[in-house]
């Protein structure tokens, strides 16, 4: 359910993001919750439509309640007043390997028009131009979650036409998955520009495009000749009660949206 | 029973070798800092250091000279941004790296700990991993021939853990976030754990499920308090996560991380002294407020 918007005055390209993510997930969807973006769009829902929305954390958590912003993955907070605590195996092999998880969240990648995330490196992978992360829990919950949600702003540099290096699998080129992945694989691209979906040759597409984001720029900032309907569905803008929550309750000190004051 | 309890120079002076595989986990929670810096001081030397987030503390070390090779599944700083002593090293190819997902990592030592030499799992499918980790092989299941991917056991020299509290038997238990700690402690030769409390044997017995480490396979056990510093122990202190934003900057350059570790490792002889020169007051303004469990009747039966 989308709530009904009021009118409200200014918002960031970033606050749309973490909105508009926040309403694509469903009330009772268990969620394998990445720290940041996916952290702040799925507590967001569970403020609002979600109520029953219940996340996961790759530290160990099961169902978190936080009564704070959670600064890392494992924050004491998601630890205190959750159903479950348990051994990081536990989560993987029951909670994530069992098929328990409908939506896999992840933030902060590299992404190709396929659905392949990379967070492991640019360049070659003995003498990186820039060494990333790495995988952490995403390659196994890309795996294994039903279905796959990518939150992260959009740059041409974030949005290419194919990964030097795929870390976490989302489609095989022509649509199917890779052999032997458990999951359904990416099914939704939430960036501060707009929404995209995967088509039936597991492509990315533009779902909606939020206000303010010019066809032209989004096409300028992704790395293949997307396409750009021109009776393209617009985002519906954030509700005042949307912009409240996030920025008094779940980010006041601007952490994950930083960068960009509340205008 | 033997006392377990020594001081934590001397524990790591015995139990920790030049060249050793070393564990040191906990996951956000616990990570047992006041140990590295005694592995530092103590100037150990090409060690395999096995984690699944590096963190600050591998970074610590990897800055210190003490890590040859690295094996993890998330070189970040949690929250903030990269760890540079390790970036550093790895484009300066001085630091060897060997990569996994966590479930892979948390599966190796499940399978150290279980003493089998892999585990089954539904990963890497797809991935580019196990083409610049060859250790991640592909089978096929004998039960129905379904693809699969095997993750190596491992087995490390040594298991460094700080838990809330243990007795001196070394029966160790710990509340919150339990990460991969068991399995690295059934996975290694030895055990290490630094702990917030020792407390008597009838603490422990009085509830047994929370005993994450039976003392069978510790072999030592050391008193340090605010030993998880700058990350947390649950119901003790929170994390210090002024701490986290700030090593962005000092491991941003070298001379500076040097100097951090000149002044708060070689110089600072002891996790005592380190927390006099916080300042009492700032650990103090980490603790929580108070909340406890409801008890549970275990009943007693004789």
């Amino acid at each position: 359910m989308v709530a009904i918007a009021e009118p409200v005055g200014l918002y960031t390209q970033s606050e749309m993001m973490v909105i508009s993510a926040s309403r694509s997930l469903r009330d009772g969807d268990v969620v394998f919750v990445g720290v940041g973006l996916p952290n702040l769009a799925c507590n967001l829902a569970k403020r609002l439509h979600a109520p029953s929305l219940q996340m996961v954390y790759e530290a160990g958590i099961f169902d978190a309640n936080p009564e704070r912003q959670a600064l890392s993955i494992g924050d004491p907070c998601l630890a205190a007043g959750a159903s479950c605590v348990t051994a990081i195996s536990e989560i993987f092999l029951f909670y994530l390997q069992r098929g328990l998880i409908d939506v896999g969240f992840l933030g902060g990648a590299q992404i190709d028009r396929h659905g392949n995330l990379n967070t492991t490196v640019v360049g070659d992978y003995s003498h990186p131009e820039v060494r990333l992360p790495g995988s952490g829990g995403a390659c196994d919950i890309a795996t294994l979650a039903k279905r796959v949600f990518i939150i992260g702003r959009q740059s041409k540099r974030s949005f290419v036409d194919r990964v030097g290096f795929v870390t976490s699998p989302g489609y095989l080129p022509g649509g199917g998955r890779p052999a032997g992945a458990p999951g359904g694989g990416p099914k939704l691209v939430v960036t501060d520009l707009g929404v995209y979906d995967f088509s039936a040759c597991g492509e990315m597409r533009v779902r909606s495009l939020h206000p303010n984001a010019p066809a032209e720029e989004v096409r300028n900032k992704t790395g293949w000749g997307i396409e750009v309907p021109v009776d393209v569905t617009i985002t519906l803008p954030p509700t005042a009660q949307e912009l409240r929550i996030l920025r008094e309750d779940l980010d006041p000190n601007r952490y994950y949206l930083k960068g960009e004051q509340a205008p | 029973m033997i006392d377990k309890v020594t001081n934590l120079k001397a524990a790591m002076g015995e139990f920790v070798h030049d060249g050793d595989v070393v564990v040191m986990e906990g996951f956000t929670h616990l990570i047992p800092f006041a140990a590295a810096h005694e592995i530092i001081r103590q100037r150990r030397r090409n060690l395999t250091l096995v984690r699944l987030t590096p963190d600050l503390i591998y970074d610590q070390l990897i800055g210190a000279g003490c890590c040859r090779k690295l094996v993890f599944s998330w070189a970040g700083n949690p929250g903030v941004g990269s760890l540079h002593a390790f970036r550093r090293a790895v484009g300066a190819g001085t630091l060897e790296i060997e990569e996994y997902s966590h479930f892979g990592l948390a599966m190796r030592l499940f399978a150290g700990a279980a003493n089998l030499p892999f585990m089954p799992i539904r990963g890497y499918f797809g991935s580019d991993l196990p083409k610049v980790n060859p250790a991640i092989k592909p089978f096929v299941s004998p039960y129905g021939g379904e693809s699969l991917y095997a993750v190596p056991a491992i087995m490390p020299d040594v298991a460094i853990l700080h838990a809330q509290r243990a007795d001196s038997d070394g029966n160790v238990q710990i509340w919150g976030l339990t990460g991969v700690q068991r399995e690295a402690a059934f996975a290694s030769k030895r055990v290490i754990v630094t702990v917030e409390e020792i407390v008597p044997g009838g603490v422990i017995r009085a509830d047994p499920n929370r005993t994450l480490i039976p003392g069978l396979i510790v072999s030592a056990v050391c008193r340090v308090p605010f030993g998880a510093h700058p990350s947390y122990a649950m119901g003790y202190y929170d994390r210090d996560a002024e701490f986290y934003l700030r090593w962005e900057e000092i491991s941003r350059d070298p001379r500076l991380l040097e100097e951090w570790l000149r002044d708060w490792v070689d110089e600072t002889p002891s996790r005592e002294a380190y927390v006099e020169r916080l300042g009492r007051a700032q650990l103090e303004a980490l603790q929580p407020v108070p909340h406890y469990s409801e008890p549970v009747n275990y009943g007693r039966y004789r």
